[in-house]
């Protein structure tokens, strides 16, 4: 099975360089995640300030920043807090969204059309702000951040489960796992959720790309990580100030680093439906 | 002798896909003459629908004609540009589909939607095309053409539709009209009015057809020749008279042979050589004693009803009973609510009103939000219409067949489940090497009979079949037909056959309940009711049905 899955996926990817280079792209962040703190040539906290804002070289290959620190370091090391904040905000929303939307979408009714009117009045709301009334309300911290990135995002997962499943719940498949003796709740959760979870995924690797965006922007205007702390939002925000001085690596390293991410979790997503759906196969 | 309409030589198609190239259609030549209705007849798979579209020019992508020429009145159309196609395709010939709701606009009304086809290829004003549009309505027999101008699709029946895409496509008067299908999947009667509808344009205009279907019964009444493909090739050529009753090829022979007749029995669904083997196994059976007396009946259903919200209900007033062993025929157009009534039975929803008794046990008024849990649950299982999607993509059919057993026969994972799958598997003719494939990788027959091995793995008492073999080609619906007929006897299983199909219920069932509107039109013992229908409904039902062999080519003119 596995090796069957494997050659499927190399398959996919090969019709597609796209996917594969945004694969490895999303591959080559992980790994920056995992290992960058331990392999970075300078401390990304400590100043020295006789480095001060130095242009990009080959001892600073991004340069440094007012306080003397390597940027190209605070880069890497900030890989892994963006993406723990957006996997784990998009994880959250991701598993609340489907299952509530997949019981929305099967039982319909009453239920269905409250959490479907709750939901449109999230939606009518400016996400962002909203996210930055939680996270000023919550305090300054990063699981706050997370939660409230995972609770705006919360709305699109259930009306996409919702309606996956509710043009699936009067398949043949579904009344037949009735009459094998499913009961309502099980047909739910072990028959509907993994059938629509593919393209669930794809919409969670599309989603990835704007949850980091939106970490980054609540830091930007300071309601996320604090500094010292290495992010990118943060670097973005500290950088601005010095760019009328023609400092502009200070902004645009980490907004490079910003928008490859997002890009790269965005071709993913196109790619990740074909490689995830069962049907494509033979 | 003239030279005729279309003429296709030696025609090949190849697809690309990813196990490499697909032959489709290799090597077919056929003819058809100004005015004619010829019949391309074929299973899935044949390469009948993809000659069709070589023929109009709508191959997708990944298709290719490879070889051969199209000759459309004397010009190879496989070599002119697509500007000049374009100007031919519907001009001078046009397609019908199978799903005309698919193929029209939704969003537009129809009346506009036949006057864009007569803009794109007549100057003329907005005024005259709608005046054209209906003029072309009402050729097409729509009750109240005026009003049915400016209705949108979804507003019209299926048949209405199937019209309003026939207007379309005499619209420019084309001279060749390729009918792909133009009534599978429309009720039985309406599919006759339809036909006769179009027999009777084609004759009127001139126009030659070719009708392409999987029923060999529809070919037979519209069509003077008939081809039949196989796997691509084109296998015989005939009359209907001839190739009805004077098979040459062996595949033709299986297939008439497959194809339900008026007379025709469950044992006659095969050739001469493999009947005589399903018959030898009939005799080898026992005959079961008879029931001791006061034995409770096994489905006793009492004036069962079922209501929506509002309107008229879905099911009313409907009672019958069924013994052991027995087979009841349930049918029905779409809408009458035999669906309705097999779920209720099946205790899939809940009845509005009424009792079900099965096996003397009031079951009707268990909620059906539970009844999962009830001892009853295994006893009554159902075979749904559509193998497709009745079975789970992410199961394979192991686990589609063990499902019930774990579930309900308390079984778990192990030697004795896989035995028991596996027998199952084997009483319906399933290879036991395909239990490990996922569903897609099946074909429509093979989920067939994972349907009905699933639904048989409980030793059930009664089973409900739901249409069980409207997507099927015919010559897999005799197999499963056989099949079906043979657990009854077996395993004296009751078997509720829900079914359009009349040839198919007459066959497989001793009594037939009509339905029309939600109420029981007319009942008795099936041949009787098929011979000698009491109420005008039913002997239109029985009437509308195609049969091969009867009176050959009686609605062409």
């Amino acid at each position: 099975m596995a090796g069957a899955t494997l050659r499927h996926t190399a398959w996919i990817l090969r019709g597609n360089p796209l996917t594969a280079i945004a694969a490895a792209g999303v591959v080559l962040l992980v790994l920056v995640a995992i290992f960058g703190p331990s392999i970075v040539p300078y401390d990304p906290i400590a100043s020295n300030v006789s480095q001060a804002l130095m242009a990009p070289s080959a001892a600073h290959w991004a340069g440094t920043d007012q306080l003397g620190r390597d940027t190209f370091s605070r880069l890497i090391v900030a890989t892994r807090l963006d993406l723990v904040i957006a996997v784990s905000a998009v994880g959250i929303s991701f598993v609340l969204g489907a299952v509530i939307g997949a019981f929305c979408g099967y039982a319909g009714g009453r239920l269905d059309r409250s959490v479907g009117r709750f939901v449109d009045v999230m939606m009518a709301f400016p996400l962002f702000v909203l996210a930055m009334a939680m996270v000023a309300a919550l305090g300054n911290r990063v699981e706050n951040i997370v939660i409230a990135t995972a609770i705006i995002n919360l709305p699109f997962y259930i009306r996409f489960a919702r309606a996956e499943v509710n043009v699936r719940r009067n398949v043949g498949w579904v009344e037949a796992a009735r009459a094998s003796g499913e009961s309502h709740v099980s047909v739910v959760l072990r028959f509907l959720l993994p059938n629509v979870l593919p393209a669930m995924a794809v919409q969670m690797s599309l989603n990835l790309g704007w949850a980091i965006l939106n970490a980054a922007g609540l830091s930007f205007i300071g309601l996320g990580v604090k500094p010292p702390t290495p992010e990118w939002g943060i670097m973005v925000a500290e950088g601005a100030r010095f760019i009328s001085t023609g400092r502009w690596w200070l902004v645009a390293f980490p907004g490079l680093a910003l928008m490859l991410a997002v890009l790269c979790f965005n071709l993913l997503g196109d790619g990740m439906r074909d490689i995830l759906d069962p049907r494509m196969r033979t | 002798m003239t030279a005729s309409l279309l003429r296709i030589e030696d025609l090949h198609v190849t697809f690309s896909t990813r196990r490499g190239l697909v032959e489709a259609v290799r090597g077919v030549t056929l003819s058809i003459d100004e005015g004619e209705m010829l019949g391309l007849v074929g299973e899935s798979g044949s390469g009948k629908s993809v000659t069709g579209f070589a023929t109009t020019r709508l191959l997708d992508t990944a298709g290719r004609v490879t070889a051969g020429r199209i000759l459309f009145r004397g010009q190879d159309i496989t070599k002119i540009p697509d500007s000049d196609f374009r100007v031919l395709h519907g001009a001078a010939m046009s397609m019908i589909f199978q799903n005309p709701r698919a193929a029209l606009n939704p969003i537009r009304a129809v009346g506009l939607q036949i006057a864009d086809a007569i803009l794109s290829h007549k100057r003329l004003s907005k005024e005259e095309a709608a005046s054209e549009a209906l003029k072309l309505l009402k050729s097409v027999q729509i009750r109240d053409p005026e009003k049915r101008m400016a209705a949108y699709p979804h507003e019209l029946s299926g048949g209405m539709c199937q019209r309003v895409m026939i207007a379309i496509a005499i619209s420019c008067n084309p001279k060749l009209l390729i009918a792909d299908e133009p009534t599978t999947g429309l009720d039985v009667t309406t599919q006759k009015v339809v036909m006769d509808l179009l027999a009777a344009i084609a004759a009127e205009r001139g126009m030659a057809t070719i009708l392409i279907t999987h029923d060999l019964g529809l070919a037979a009444r519209y069509c003077r020749r008939v081809v039949v493909m196989e796997q691509g090739r084109l296998v015989e050529e005939a009359t209907p008279q001839t190739l009805f009753h004077h098979p040459q090829h062996p595949y033709t022979k299986r297939l008439v042979a497959a194809s339900p007749t008026a007379t025709s029995g469950i044992a006659d669904l095969v050739t001469d050589e493999e009947r005589d083997q399903y018959l030898a196994v009939l005799a080898a059976q026992k005959p079961r004693p008879a029931l001791p007396p006061g034995t409770p009946l096994l489905l006793d259903v009492k004036n069962l009803a079922k209501r929506y919200d509002q309107g008229a209900p879905a099911v009313a007033d409907f009672s019958m009973t069924m013994a052991a062993g027995q087979s009841v025929g349930l049918v029905g157009e779409s809408g009458s609510g035999k669906t309705t009534t097999s779920r209720m039975i099946c205790r899939l929803i809940d009845p509005s009103e009424g009792d079900i008794l099965f096996d003397g046990q009031s079951i009707g008024h268990l909620a059906a939000r539970d009844f999962h849990r009830s001892p009853v649950r295994k006893d009554i299982q159902i075979v749904f219409q559509d193998p497709n999607d009745s079975l789970n993509p992410r199961f394979t059919a192991f686990d589609c067949i063990a499902h019930p057993l774990l579930r309900l026969s308390g079984m778990r994972r192990g030697d004795a489940l896989r035995q028991r799958v596996e027998e199952c598997a084997q009483r319906v003719g399933l290879p036991l090497e395909l239990l490990p494939r996922f569903p897609h990788q099946l074909s429509g027959g093979q989920k067939a009979r994972i349907g009905i091995a699933r639904a048989i793995a409980c030793r059930p008492r009664l089973l409900v079949l739901d249409e069980p073999t409207a997507a099927l080609d015919v010559s897999v619906q005799a197999v499963v037909l056989q099949l079906l007929d043979r657990l009854r006897r077996e395993d004296n299983l009751s078997l509720l056959f829900v079914s359009h199909d009349l040839n198919v219920v007459r066959m497989m069932c001793d009594h037939t309940i009509v339905l029309r509107d939600g109420r029981i039109v007319e009942q008795g013992e099936s041949r009787a009711l098929f011979d000698n229908p009491q109420t005008a409904y039913t002997r239109e039902l029985v009437d509308a049905v195609p049969h091969i062999g009867g009176e050959a080519a009686a609605a062409v003119v």
